[in-house]
């Protein structure tokens, strides 16, 4: 039997110290007519060898943006990963360690998190940041709760350029607990500044608004932030792109209270949408209201520097019902792949990556606007991503460039936006990629 | 201490390279000034070298499965299978954009489609969304289901969610965050659910229960089919906590005995790594009637084709993750059940069993065992309770003493209605001998309580670091290195 190490004669052995003849003796306490009297039906058991083959055929079945020209994006991204990156992950230690509530044997896991936190603070500008979320989008939504625990304003404001996805998941979040969600239109791909003036009140707990925002704009957060914070209590929580930050204006530079964001585009694969990260940092004055773990540093017994977990008054372990969060597992280790991929990278590494990446797109905008029936569909400034208007359906185009292998990128349509592609460029798309989908887009000019 | 990252940074040393940029366009023809970030981000800069060798030297500071016994109860810490973490690691999986169009993911989807209906067929339920990717965030989307479902029948007077003092925080945790009121019951002196007091606390406004089976005390709950007829009768729903499911798969279906809703954590039961806290994954089974609530999109096969399936919006509860859970932890635990199979999977749960049993009953003499004039399943609680009240012995210095041996401690203090709480669950995977050495440990432990109570109490000395002062890191607060 696989993985289990135990043979009949131990459990015999077994059986015979605890003083019963068989397995089923052990079962007093569950109803007799609710025990199994059939195996489940399941599929006879795969050997290695033979699921080594079901496996493979089945992602044979698949066609990986390695195998495609991939221009998809909207949240998850195909950045460079160096190889170095999974061989830290896969270390048992990491890989099949519990979360480090021992901390006398998991100053691993710890430092690494503490590490993890240096770098996300220096990041966003913030003062702490937790141990990590699910994904981008729970993050947001548990930052709008936090800002409604801190002012007791259950108004949150929402820019209306913010990722779709992340709004469903605030609003299943949010639902049911009170917390009043007002989205602002958006005007030209842009938060409209003005509705979002009319939007604000002294009963409003948060302004969420994501930079660069759900079509790759970059926001005024200067300007966001002013309006923001005319309200009494309002806080002001941001939503970005980590690697953005190594060149687009730290959150501290225009006074963000909260930030987070998705941050599996830092060393963490695709994976066809999970596991993601999500990342959360803010103030200091907002510690006691963070939700999830926090590593501090602290001293063991000999007055040596040791790390333990802290703050735990605020989590579900300690607190149950009075707790900021019910978050138990988070993501831990794609956030140490996070820690692995920012100190390989540094930051000249994450600087070319952002770079590379922004003036790729661009280099692309500026030749799909050029071909007939295309053009840019805003005029905002943007930083790896954009989207266009397409003459013909986007969804003709998708369903053309797929025998190609070309992804060219995410419909608008399901988040209704007629005739409008979505499209993300990272490093590693080279010219030739760009031409190709370039050369691909002229089939379809009008 | 090993020393930070920070502290081995060198100017203009590097970990990386990349291409060189092909386009000729420069940031600032891209973006306006005033968007860039004012000063460039510190961040170390270090070789590939250093990295690697600061991670490692980090590690070894850890304990792991395949360092040595991981007995925590309510976590099911057994081995996870290696072949996972070769297969998962395809192209053709890793390197899949969660937008792209379904004709090019039909591996992926057969596999989820395939995952859903294994989970289902061995719970006993109509079917299974994998998208909640912690057990909490399966708890999170199980409550909404059940709100959802008395929305849906007009019951606005149900307010309040009824769970046992012996649940797990995140439980309670879990009912606040989606709006309810907690009632908290009494276990009896059986450490079962309290039937009395449990009809004292239902009433019209039970919306629903939330039952970890077997409990927290490794204990299953022998009334369930009297606990889910008063729960039912007021039209309340009857949630299974499966963070135990390891005992009972292949025995019972949950489907089966009175439960609506559940939700299993892979990362305990099917074997995927814990990762030092995630990521898991934490899908939920619900009864036929509830499916219409599951998240958006379920994967569906038809005429041999499958898809995501967003046709039941209108009644769905929405999304609770962006896309489709934690794929990659999915396909491993799938690759765990293909491998198990029917036998494998009731082996796993009656070898789970006999071992928390044996452990139990070669501890009885040494430590205070509550419940052990019944058999328990999984896990089972020790107490340190002797101890304490003949030596001044902590729990916590037990469970320190216990790091000193190479076993990493059992889940401790927890759950709350048992003083001086141990909780062990050894899981299948660990032999006899293994089991061996930790018994004779714990009774060594016991030994040196009475003779030589200093050992314990100044526990652990044989670890990276003495024993850790969690409340200085509290008083001064320090999160972040700064250099």
């Amino acid at each position: 039997m696989p993985f289990i190490s135990n043979t009949d004669k131990d459990r015999k052995e077994m059986l015979a110290e605890i003083g019963v003849k068989k397995f089923e003796d052990l079962l007093t306490d569950i109803p007799k007519k609710f025990i199994l009297k059939e195996l489940c039906s399941l599929e006879e058991p795969y050997s290695e060898l033979d699921i080594t083959r079901k496996i493979s055929e089945l992602a044979a079945k698949n066609i990986s943006t390695e195998k495609a020209i991939s221009f998809l994006g909207a949240g998850v991204y195909d950045h460079f990963i160096p190889a170095a990156v999974d061989h830290i992950v896969l270390r048992p230690e990491f890989h099949s360690a519990y979360t480090p509530y021992q901390a006398e044997v998991s100053q691993g896991t710890l430092q690494y998190i503490y590490e993890y936190q240096t770098l996300i603070c220096e990041l966003t500008g913030m003062e702490i940041s937790n141990a990590g979320m699910y994904d981008g989008a729970s993050a947001a939504a548990e930052a709008i709760l936090m800002a409604s625990r801190k002012t007791k304003n259950f108004k949150a404001v929402i820019a209306g350029t913010i990722n779709p996805l992340y709004l469903e998941v605030i609003k299943s979040y949010t639902e049911g607990i009170g917390i009043e969600l007002v989205y602002v239109p958006s005007k030209n791909g842009m938060v409209d500044l003005e509705a979002l003036k009319d939007a604000i009140d002294d009963n409003t707990g948060c302004v969420l608004l994501q930079t660069p925002n759900f079509f790759g704009n970059i926001e005024d957060a200067f300007a966001v932030e002013e309006i923001t914070h005319t309200s009494k209590k309002a806080l002001f929580i941001v939503a970005v792109d980590p690697i953005s930050l190594a060149v687009l204006n730290s959150p501290s530079e225009y006074n963000a209270d909260i930030v987070v964001g998705e941050g599996q585009a830092l060393g963490n694969a695709q994976n066809y949408g999970g596991p993601l990260f999500g990342f959360l940092a803010s103030k200091l004055f907002l510690a006691r209201t963070i939700p999830g773990r926090i590593v501090g540093e602290t001293l063991d017994a000999d007055g040596e520097k040791a790390y333990c977990l802290t703050l735990q008054a605020r989590e579900q372990h300690i607190r149950r019902a009075k707790s900021t969060s019910n978050i138990c597992s988070n993501e831990a280790l794609c956030n140490l792949a996070a820690t692995v991929y920012m100190t390989l990278m540094g930051k000249e590494g994450l600087k070319e990556v952002a770079i590379q990446s922004t003036t790729k797109a661009h280099y692309l905008a500026g030749k799909i606007s050029k071909i007939n029936g295309f053009s840019l569909a805003f005029e905002a400034p943007f930083f790896k991503e954009f989207a266009i208007k397409t003459p013909v359906l986007a969804k003709e185009i998708i369903e053309k460039l797929k025998s190609k292998n070309i992804f060219p990128g995410v419909d608008l349509k399901q988040f209704g936006y007629e005739n409008m592609l979505l499209i993300a460029v990272t490093e590693k798309k080279r010219k030739w990629d760009l031409d190709e989908l370039i050369n691909s887009l002229k089939e379809f000019s009008r | 201490m090993a020393k930070t990252i920070f502290e081995k940074h060198s100017q203009g040393r590097k970990g990386f390279t990349l291409p060189k940029n092909d386009v000729e366009v420069s940031l600032g023809e891209c973006i306006p000034e005033k968007f860039h970030r004012e000063e460039d981000i510190k961040f170390p800069e270090v070789s590939e070298l250093d990295v690697m060798r600061h991670f490692l030297e980090l590690s070894h500071m850890n304990h792991c499965i395949e360092k040595g016994f991981y007995p925590l109860g309510s976590c099911t810490m057994k081995y996870n299978p290696k072949i996972n973490e070769t297969l998962v690691r395809n192209d053709g999986f890793m390197n899949l954009h969660p937008f792209q169009d379904e004709d090019t993911v039909q591996g992926a989807l057969d596999i989820l489609y395939e995952l859903q209906n294994d989970l289902a067929e061995i719970s006993g339920f109509a079917n299974v969304t994998l998208q909640p990717v912690a057990g909490a965030h399966g708890e999170f989307t199980g409550l909404k289901i059940i709100r959802a479902y008395h929305k849906l029948k007009g019951n606005t007077h149900k307010k309040k969610i009824i769970f046992p003092d012996s649940a797990h925080g995140t439980n309670p945790a879990t009912v606040i965050l989606t709006g309810y009121e907690v009632v908290e019951i009494k276990s009896n002196d059986k450490g079962m659910v309290d039937i009395d007091d449990l009809k004292a606390h239902v009433d019209d406004e039970t919306a629903g229960f939330m039952l970890t089976n077997p409990n927290t005390l490794g204990l299953f709950e022998s009334q369930i089919e009297e606990i889910a007829e008063i729960i039912h009768g007021v039209d309340g729903l009857m949630y299974m906590d499966g963070a135990n499911f390891n005992a009972i798969m292949g025995i019972v279906k949950p489907g089966e005995i009175g439960f609506d809703i559940m939700h299993f954590n892979l990362h305990k039961t099917f074997a995927t790594p814990h990762g030092g806290g995630g990521p898991g994954s934490g899908p939920i089974g619900v009864r036929d009637d509830l499916v219409k609530f599951l998240p958006v999109p379920m994967i569906t096969k038809k005429d041999d084709k499958f898809f995501l399936d967003h046709s039941f919006k209108e009644t769905s509860i929405g999304k609770v993750q962006s896309f489709f859970g934690n794929f990659a932890v999915n396909v491993r635990a799938f690759i765990y059940l293909k491998m198990l199979g029917a036998k494998g999977l009731k082996r796993v749960a009656e070898n789970a069993v006999i071992n928390a049993n044996y452990i139990m009953k070669k501890l009885e003499d040494y430590y205070y065992i509550p419940h052990k004039d019944t058999y328990c399943m999984h896990e089972f609680i020790a107490s340190g309770k002797w101890q304490k009240e003949k030596y001044g012995i902590k729990t916590l210095d037990i469970a320190k003493r216990i790091l000193d041996k190479g076993f990493h401690a059992p889940t401790i203090y927890f759950p709350l209605i048992v003083p001086e709480a141990m909780m062990i669950e050894p899981t299948e995977t660990e032999s006899k001998e293994t089991l061996d050495e930790f018994i004779t440990a714990m009774i060594e432990i016991a030994k040196e309580s009475e003779k030589n109570p200093d050992v314990l109490k100044n526990a652990p000395i044989n670890t990276p670091v003495k024993r850790v002062d969690d409340t200085l890191a509290v008083r001064q607060l320090n999160v972040k290195f700064e250099w």
